[in-house]
């Protein structure tokens, strides 16, 4: 501790290829979804709402999962980090079910 | 009279207890801003449910998709809404320009984890290229969402008729062209407060950047602070994944 080093040897590992090939792959699949989302938007009519809106839900919930497992690197982290940010997200489903059953209901009551 | 009695006491270190043990092996920094995140994920839950609300208890457009036109009397269809590209004036791209900003963040999600990667093989330079990669990313997305808030704003060519009447051009807090009042509250609140998210994500991206680059990280021995951030960067992203698909797509 009597003197510290300025010049400091740092060990520059060479490129991890097979990591970087796979976020490389994941972001395919993102880009491939967001495709596929357009093609639903333009492809599948309007009348066809349940499907529509299904299949959106259905894609966002594969792309979130992507972005939070991989990118985020939720799900190489311990699973009781894992859960403990994903059980919380219980709420959030039922507060949607609870608000847009709500609103349906809102807009039936009011004289528009 | 003082008796003398042993206890014995683990030497430190060696309980749970006594600190120095990583909770969800995850350092302290990371973990609270997984926490802050989480809460942050409320937030935005909230906005979009509330969004959801609204909607539901409005009208929804009836008629032919191609027949559409503006109305206060339901909500719009989205992709009638934005359909604009900038320095195409007049084509009809529904979804075109927000699918473009998607890729945008995406793309800088990518080079962000890219850097998180270089940060681990302790490589400068390359943390370097891939933050710069990224700040460009956010600024590119945050020029794209100024040009739309601005055509929102300003209005098409033909504007919308009130349910007074009167035509109108655009949108505020209180009126717009293109459906119920709430339609364009919603648009600002919600791309406005994932906008400022985005925002703050290029300050703090900038901020590793500069730490990068002064050598900081390198005499520290590690680039956690790289991944820190970009777990809030790739929240960001996240963000807009359900604002692309409850706001735009459904």
């Amino acid at each position: 501790m009597a003197h510290v080093e300025e010049t400091h040897q740092v060990t520059v590992l060479p490129p991890d290829t097979a990591k970087i090939k796979k976020l490389w792959t994941v972001a395919g699949i993102l880009a491939g979804v967001t495709i596929l989302e357009f093609a639903v938007a333009f492809g599948v009519p309007h009348e066809m709402k349940d499907l529509r809106i299904w299949t959106f839900i259905l894609m966002t919930i594969v792309k979130a999962a992507y972005i939070v497992g991989e990118f985020m690197h939720l799900r190489y982290e311990a699973k009781v980090l894992l859960w403990s940010i994903l059980i919380p997200m219980v709420f959030v489903v039922w507060m949607l079910v609870a608000f847009v059953y709500e609103g349906i209901h809102i807009g039936i009551a009011r004289p528009l | 009279m003082a008796s003398t009695s042993t206890v014995t006491v683990p030497a430190p270190g060696k309980t749970a207890w006594d600190g120095g043990v990583s909770p969800m092996n995850a350092s302290y920094g990371k973990l609270m801003m997984w926490f802050f995140l989480l809460s942050d994920a409320f937030t935005f839950s909230a906005l979009l449910i509330t969004y959801g609300l609204v909607r539901s208890s409005h009208n929804a457009y009836e008629g032919a998709v191609d027949a559409f036109t503006f109305s206060q009397t339901y909500w719009p269809i989205p992709e009638k809404v934005f359909d604009a590209v900038p320095f195409f004036h007049g084509l009809n791209a529904p979804l075109v320009f927000v699918g473009l900003m998607t890729f945008i963040l995406i793309m800088s999600s990518v080079t962000m984890v890219l850097a998180v990667e270089a940060g681990h093989r302790m490589d400068r330079r390359a943390v370097e290229k891939w933050m710069l990669w990224t700040i460009i990313g956010g600024l590119t997305f945050l020029s794209c969402q100024a040009w739309e808030w601005t055509h929102f704003i300003v209005g098409t060519d033909d504007g919308g008729l009130l349910t007074d009447g009167t035509r109108f051009f655009g949108a505020n807090l209180r009126i717009n062209q293109y459906g119920p009042p709430d339609f364009a509250a919603f648009f600002f609140f919600i791309t406005g407060f994932h906008g400022f998210h985005v925002f703050s994500g290029v300050m703090l991206n900038f901020l590793i950047y500069y730490n990068t680059v002064t050598g900081v990280y390198e005499r520290r021995g590690h680039y956690e602070m790289v991944e820190k951030v970009g777990l809030y960067w790739h929240f960001v992203d996240l963000v807009w994944v359900f604002v692309f698909t409850f706001f735009y797509l459904v």
